[in-house]
């Protein structure tokens, strides 16, 4: 692996950037590995990254069906953050936040890490009490996190309408600084090459069509280039972890509804921070680019679509113009949606399944990004060890048997409500 | 947009209804006796297919009765609807 670094950047401006080596190879794949994911988003990438550096396992294979990241780490509105209440994801949120302090670094490749800050808006005075009751719960598990009032919130974020008659009137917000945006795509990229240059196979296009089993055993996956023998298989396939996990014959606390996001033609700098409202289900930041990147809820029914519908994006244009009233005249580029693996009870899935070396990790919800360091640590470390890290044993898929579930709105099992 | 087909009222948008999710799942016949097992699968394991679902709706914005509906997840197409324990009607032509 060439190190990228400002030398390498000027000996190739020499040669007008035509001599850069490819990030990673495309290999054909052998017939058997150590350990083989399914699934060559973020999270897989980031595991095969982290069996190989932690744990020494290099003879793996990440087999993606399309190409990398363009699932849901290509898809998602790149917000970074550990804003949770309940220990178990505080603790694994925060684990995930610190690894994105030092990614750049850590795999030569910058992801652009951006620590502008993410603010929850507070229109009530519940809203000021449930805020007030997370960011102490944060403070109590060491998570930076502040309560600004109106005024703070209207230096804080100037273009959000803060007067007296407002639509959704603003009291406040709670304000984890250390949150922010990354680079999606850069995620995905930097792990694929810092996960090849430790030996890695990374094998794109190529379905995975069956996973093949002995009883309790999986011996290896079939797939549109043949079978591939494996000793372990993780996967990591978000909104499709029903169906790949159906392959193994499991069936999982998971539904999949489709997630929509849309961008802003891009503008001048207009807003340096992630502001979001749980009460209008409402978030935007601005990009790198200038485009206004926002997004609302769920479509609210089960969904393989990865497109949208028109009354989610109606309600997102609503929610923007009434929190922002100056951004009315913005002309929406794009939009796009994603699959989500919504879980029972909005937590991840990081486990050990009913097989013997069979392993998921679902159940991202719409929070998956911000999830993928530690997300792929963890699951490298549940796969190596054959047992889950402390930090992730509390996210199991036997916790909704034994009902040791994590809720953080205490919504119950309705998926499209979390 | 869905258009969706209430039993009850005719075919309406989307927005006057409100999802009720999966409605294969049942109910332990015995609720004292079910094992933790039983009690998981109702609550908590879903076909999820990709393809044809069988899905709740609740008609919250027109004759507030709940409905049952045949709709492709990938598609989004609806294949059938009708009352919760009745039959259901095919769509047609579409």
């Amino acid at each position: 692996m060439v190190k990228y670094s400002i030398f390498s950047l000027l000996r190739n401006a020499v040669s007008n950037h035509e001599n850069w080596p490819e990030a990673w190879r495309s290999p054909t794949p052998k017939p058997a590995y150590d350990v083989v994911i399914i699934g060559g988003g973020g999270h897989g990438l980031a595991t095969a990254y982290y069996l190989a550096k932690e744990h020494g396992i290099t003879n793996v294979a990440v087999i993606e069906k399309g190409y990398l990241g363009g699932g849901n780490t290509g898809r998602n509105t790149t917000i970074v953050r550990s804003n949770y209440i309940l220990e178990a994801n505080a603790h694994f949120y925060e684990f995930s936040l610190k690894l994105w302090e030092g990614l750049s670094a850590d795999l030569n490749f910058n992801v652009m890490l951006s620590q502008r800050g993410v603010l929850n808006l507070a229109h009530t005075d519940a809203d000021i009490d449930a805020h007030s009751r997370r960011g102490n719960a944060m403070r109590l598990n060491g998570i930076d996190a502040e309560f600004l009032n109106r005024e703070q919130v209207k230096a804080f974020v100037p273009l959000l309408d803060c007067s007296e008659n407002a639509r959704y009137p603003i009291m406040g917000g709670l304000l984890q600084r250390r949150g922010g945006t990354a680079r999606h795509d850069a995620v995905a990229w930097g792990y694929a090459r810092a996960a090849d240059a430790r030996g890695v196979d990374i094998i794109q296009n190529c379905a995975v069509t069956g996973i093949r089993r002995e009883g309790r055993r999986v011996v290896g996956v079939e797939t549109e280039r043949g079978f591939i023998a494996a000793k372990k298989v993780g996967i990591a396939v978000a909104g499709n972890s029903g169906v790949v996990a159906g392959m193994a014959g499991l069936r999982l606390p998971i539904e999949t509804h489709v997630l929509q996001a849309l961008v802003s033609e891009p503008v001048k700098p207009v807003l340096d921070c992630v502001v979001t409202s749980g009460a209008v289900h409402f978030y935007i930041s601005q990009s790198d680019k200038g485009e206004l990147v926002m997004g609302g809820d769920l479509d609210f029914c089960n969904s393989y679509a990865q497109r949208g519908n028109f009354p989610a994006i109606e309600h997102v244009i609503r929610s923007a113009v009434a929190l922002f009233p100056s951004f009315s005249r913005l002309r929406m580029l794009r939009l796009w949606a994603g699959i989500m693996d919504m879980s029972m009870d909005g937590s991840p899935i990081i486990s050990k399944t009913p097989l013997d070396n069979f392993y998921v990790n679902c159940g991202w919800c719409y929070g998956g990004f911000k999830a993928t360091p530690g997300s792929g640590w963890m699951f490298a470390y549940t796969i190596a060890k054959d047992e889950p890290h402390p930090i992730n044993a509390p996210l199991s898929l036997d916790r909704y048997i034994s009902g040791r579930v994590y809720d953080e709105k205490g919504q119950g099992p309705t998926p499209w409500a979390h | 947009m869905l258009l969706i087909r209430c039993p009850h009222c005719g075919p309406r948008n989307q927005d006057e209804f409100a999802y009720g999710g999966d409605a294969t799942v049942k109910r332990p016949a015995d609720p004292a006796s079910a094992s933790d097992s039983e009690w998981h699968a109702y609550i908590y394991v879903r076909d999820n297919p990709r393809g044809p679902h069988e899905e709740l709706w609740h008609h919250a914005a027109g004759c507030r009765r709940w409905i049952r509906v045949r709709r492709d997840t990938l598609s989004h197409r609806i294949l059938a609807t009708g009352p919760v324990h009745g039959p259901l009607a095919e769509e047609e032509g579409r």
